[in-house]
């Protein structure tokens, strides 16, 4: 038993460790392969930039799957409120309308689906599997078939623009100063209260490779022609950032665990399963607005097939972070990494110049190989 | 030379010793039945016989024919001509009846099944029992009396010579009852060898050839059915004196804590079908109230629709210190100063996968951290209290639910109850699965919290725990209170004799 093992090396650090290791493989490999452009300023930027929109719908994602849910409509949903911004504004209303509309979109969606599959217990999976062909069907009803192309600066900016140097090292600053205020109130904190001392050497241990991540991330951001961190980036980092303290640090998160380990053992807790349930859908459903958005921009332009297949992204990018799709497991760290390895996968493999349906195979490979080892690696524990 | 002998069998669990040298023969024709309280061992020894635990797991012998057989699983047994039918039916609802009476054995000509000869020797069988049934019709369609025909029949197909029927009326209306017992007639001039396992004395008595009483996992004595009385055979089923592992109690009752009357609760398939009838009970401060009962009695059920945690319809009304109350779920029944700890630890209670923090704040969040911000340090100062208070034997507060031992996780889930300090406790079953140390710890526990005045509803199956912790005790059978004792009247005999139905109030 893992007992004496200290909490440095607890088995959900550990695993990220390994995760981690497995990504630093993937970028040398690539490196290599590629005649070191893998790792250059400008290709990590672009890598950030690609897994941004992944990355934030495997936040949402990850809730729901805590949750003990599922939602395959997430594409079609991206789609169809990209599709509803892009229009809002070609029809004349004001980009701030634009985005309300695309992310209330996403919301009522999830209100939607998510009173189908809590309250009418509509099996999650065949509810958003209806929802995966409804709303791409709405979109291409609503673009009739055709491309609606963005000219909005401001709206193209939220997929392409930059945030500049020096407001990225502020954040870096900002974010260097938490992490070590947190090592130490958590040190404090099992010193007064945990059945050990205080662990300082350990906690400041553990924060030496995020400060390292923090300052070295902004470095090679500004690297890159002085543009800094990108807006999708930026985006993506805030709503990783209001999920992980979701998951971690209020009541809503530890009862998303509680559901998705044991329903029974929660209602009878006095937790309200369902309107639990029912908020994580509307969560999923903002987040997928908000993904739209920076997806159109991005793109430049509204197309009836937009996030074809994002859903499939998200779920694999929880899943090989660690996430159970039976429910209570899984982290937002490991689904924005989960994300990152996908992403990177794909990055790599294009700059390699691997034709894409081979690039689809081993994807798909690796999302199998990853929860097989991951299964293996529970079962010897 | 008897049908089936089985010699000085013993079977262990980590833990507990669920048969501890249990002897068991069985003529060709005879009709034995098996009796005990729950948790006896009747049940384990006849998994033993059929082979859900297999040749290896278990020490002892099993003769059929005077032959030693090793049995290594389910298929062998039943090779061997041992049928049982289960208390749970295991019919596949979705196939018909004739594909469930040969299911893994269907009838094949070059691999393909012969759907022609497969209903032709359903049907067959079916009149063979006199049932007038189609074996096209699904099973699900059918009614659970039928149902339980159907699984014999299948038990037949497989030219049984051993039939054992587990609690085979439990679901079953008063005509089902006469046909089944004419069936087993029949197949016992036919030669069939019957094991049967009922808490129903009465049927018991009216067919039996041979009754034996299992204790604690050993044989207390097999004795024709002519030489023995009902009185005899519950005076055996209990047989133990109430031992000394009971804390003396000491504490004293207050004002009336819980009022409830008229409870009732439905099947959650049947919305007609009563599972629990009108039952009314109160509890006192720092009182123990014990409902006693036998399995399928409906003790569990009204706790549970107490609570509101029923996911089927029930009602009644519910008084809390003299206010009347109405619960939609189990938060209401918590902000009344309910707390319940369910029965069945693993399925009920844990979160196997989360810490012992995790899982004993959850149903105090707002009290012990925060309403919407958890304050991990609140929670681990909280939750430090309770497993110095209740002895949990932990590495850590942060260490999984699941690693524990049984012991300790039960305690875990009485420390989760205490933080929403509840001023009623429900207790199901709450020493199942413990070893007799850690069951000690947590009588002493109950007996502190009625000290320190909680008014506690103790449902126990192990009638000397029920008997030896209790101040009052409700007895319930087939859903109605059939009895209610003081301490010092609460005899085992009068209690079994209650929830077997043999007296009413």
């Amino acid at each position: 038993m893992s007992e004496t093992k200290t909490k440095l090396f607890d088995s959900s650090s550990l695993r990220a460790y390994v995760m981690l290791a497995i990504l630093a493989v993937i970028w040398l490999l690539f490196h290599w392969l590629t005649g070191s452009t893998f790792l250059t300023a400008r290709n990590l930027s672009n890598l950030m930039t690609q897994m941004s929109v992944t990355g934030i719908l495997a936040v949402g994602m990850l809730m729901l799957i805590v949750s003990g849910n599922i939602d395959l409509s997430v594409g079609s949903v991206l789609g169809l409120a990209g599709g509803v911004a892009a229009w809002a504004l070609m029809t004349g209303y004001s980009l701030p309308v634009a985005m309300v509309l695309a992310i209330g979109i996403g919301i009522g969606v999830g209100l939607f689906q998510g009173t189908l599959a809590a309250y009418l217990n509509i099996p999650a999976f065949i509810v958003t599997l209806g929802g995966l062909l409804a709303w791409r069907g709405a979109v291409k009803w609503l673009l009739g078939g055709n491309t609606i192309p963005i000219s909005d600066e401001t709206f193209k900016g939220l997929g392409q623009s930059y945030i500049g140097t020096s407001l990225g090292w502020v954040l870096a600053a900002v974010a260097v100063a938490f992490v070590i205020f947190m090592a130490i109130r958590r040190a404090q904190s099992a010193k007064a209260y945990g059945l050990g001392e205080a662990n300082y050497t350990g906690e400041l241990l553990k924060t030496i490779l995020p400060v390292i991540a923090i300052i070295a991330f902004i470095w090679v951001m500004n690297s890159y022609e002085d543009r800094g961190v990108p807006i999708p980036v930026l985006v993506l980092l805030v709503v990783a950032l209001i999920g992980g303290f979701l998951t971690t640090s209020t009541t809503f998160g530890r009862y998303l665990y509680a559901i998705g380990g044991n329903p029974d053992a929660a209602r009878l807790s006095g937790i309200n399963n369902k309107r639990n349930v029912l908020a994580v859908y509307a969560i999923l459903g903002a987040v997928t607005g908000l993904a739209a958005l920076i997806y159109a921009g991005r793109v430049g332009s509204a197309t009836p097939d937009a996030g074809v297949l994002k859903e499939l992204d998200a779920i694999a990018a929880c899943v090989i972070g660690g996430a159970s799709l039976v429910g209570g497991r899984g982290t937002i760290f490991g689904a924005c990494l989960g994300a990152l390895i996908m992403a990177s996968l794909d990055n790599g493999m294009s700059l390699y110049g691997v034709r894409d349906f081979l690039q689809d195979i081993v994807k798909g490979s690796i999302l199998v190989a990853a929860v097989g080892l991951d299964m293996a690696g529970r079962r010897n524990t | 030379m008897p049908l089936l002998e089985m010699r000085d069998i013993v079977k262990e669990f980590p833990g507990v010793k669920a048969l501890d040298g249990v002897s068991f023969t069985l003529d060709a024709g005879e009709f034995h039945s098996l009796v005990g309280e729950n948790g006896a061992g009747k049940s384990t020894l006849m998994k033993v016989l059929s082979a859900v635990y297999p040749h290896g797991t278990y020490e002892g012998d099993i003769l059929i024919d005077g032959t030693v057989r090793h049995f290594r699983g389910i298929r062998d047994s039943e090779a061997a001509g041992v049928a049982i039918i289960f208390q749970e039916l295991s019919l596949v609802k979705e196939l018909t009846v004739g594909e469930n009476i040969f299911l893994g054995q269907e009838p094949q000509k070059f691999g393909v099944i012969d759907w022609a000869e497969l209903y032709h020797r359903a049907s067959s069988l079916l009149r063979d029992l006199e049932l007038d049934l189609d074996p096209r019709v699904h099973a699900g369609s059918l009614g659970i009396g039928q149902q339980q025909l159907v699984e014999i029949a299948k038990a037949l197909s497989k030219d049984a010579r051993i039939l054992v029927l587990d609690e085979p009326t439990a679901a079953l209306t008063e005509s089902e009852v006469e046909t089944l017992f004419g069936i087993l007639e029949k197949l016992q001039a036919k030669g069939v060898g019957m094991i049967y396992i009922s808490h129903k004395l009465d049927e018991v008595f009216r067919l039996s050839d041979t009754i034996t009483v299992l204790r604690d996992g050993r044989t207390v004595g097999t004795h024709k059915a002519a030489d023995l009385t009902k009185d005899k055979v519950i005076a055996a089923m209990v047989g133990r004196e109430v031992g000394d592992i009971y804390p003396k109690p000491d504490h004293e009752r207050g004002d009336v804590a819980m009022r409830v009357s008229g409870v009732t609760v439905y099947d959650l398939d049947d919305s007609n079908k009563k599972l629990v009838d009108d039952v009314s009970f109160e509890v006192r401060r720092g009182e123990i109230l014990g409902i006693a009962g036998l399995m399928g009695a409906g003790r569990s059920e009204t706790l549970t629709a107490i609570f509101g945690g029923w996911l089927g319809r029930s009602h009644g009304l519910i008084e809390v210190d003299g206010l009347p109350k109405r619960f939609h779920s189990p938060k209401d029944a918590i902000a009344a100063g309910l707390g319940f700890v369910t029965e069945d630890r693993k399925r009920f209670g844990l979160l196997l996968d989360q810490t012992i923090v995790d899982n004993m704040t959850l149903a105090s969040l707002d009290k012990v951290s925060g309403s919407f911000l958890t304050d991990r340090t609140r929670e681990t100062k909280a939750v430090s209290g309770q497993i110095t208070g209740l002895g949990i034997k932990t590495p850590s507060a942060f260490t999984v639910a699941g690693t524990l031992s049984g012991g300790n996780q039960q305690k875990v889930v009485l420390g989760k109850w205490l933080l929403t300090e509840p001023k009623v406790l429900f207790l199901d079953e709450p020493t199942r699965g413990i070893d007799v140390g850690a069951k000690q710890e947590i009588y002493a526990e109950i007996n502190r919290f009625a000290k320190q005045g909680l008014a506690i509803v103790l449902v126990s199956s192990e009638l000397p725990e029920l008997l030896g912790l209790s101040d009052r005790v409700v007895v319930l059978h087939e859903g109605q209170v059939t009895a209610e004792f003081e301490r010092e009247n609460a005899s085992p005999e009068k209690v079994m004799a209650a929830a077997t139905g043999q007296i009413g109030q």
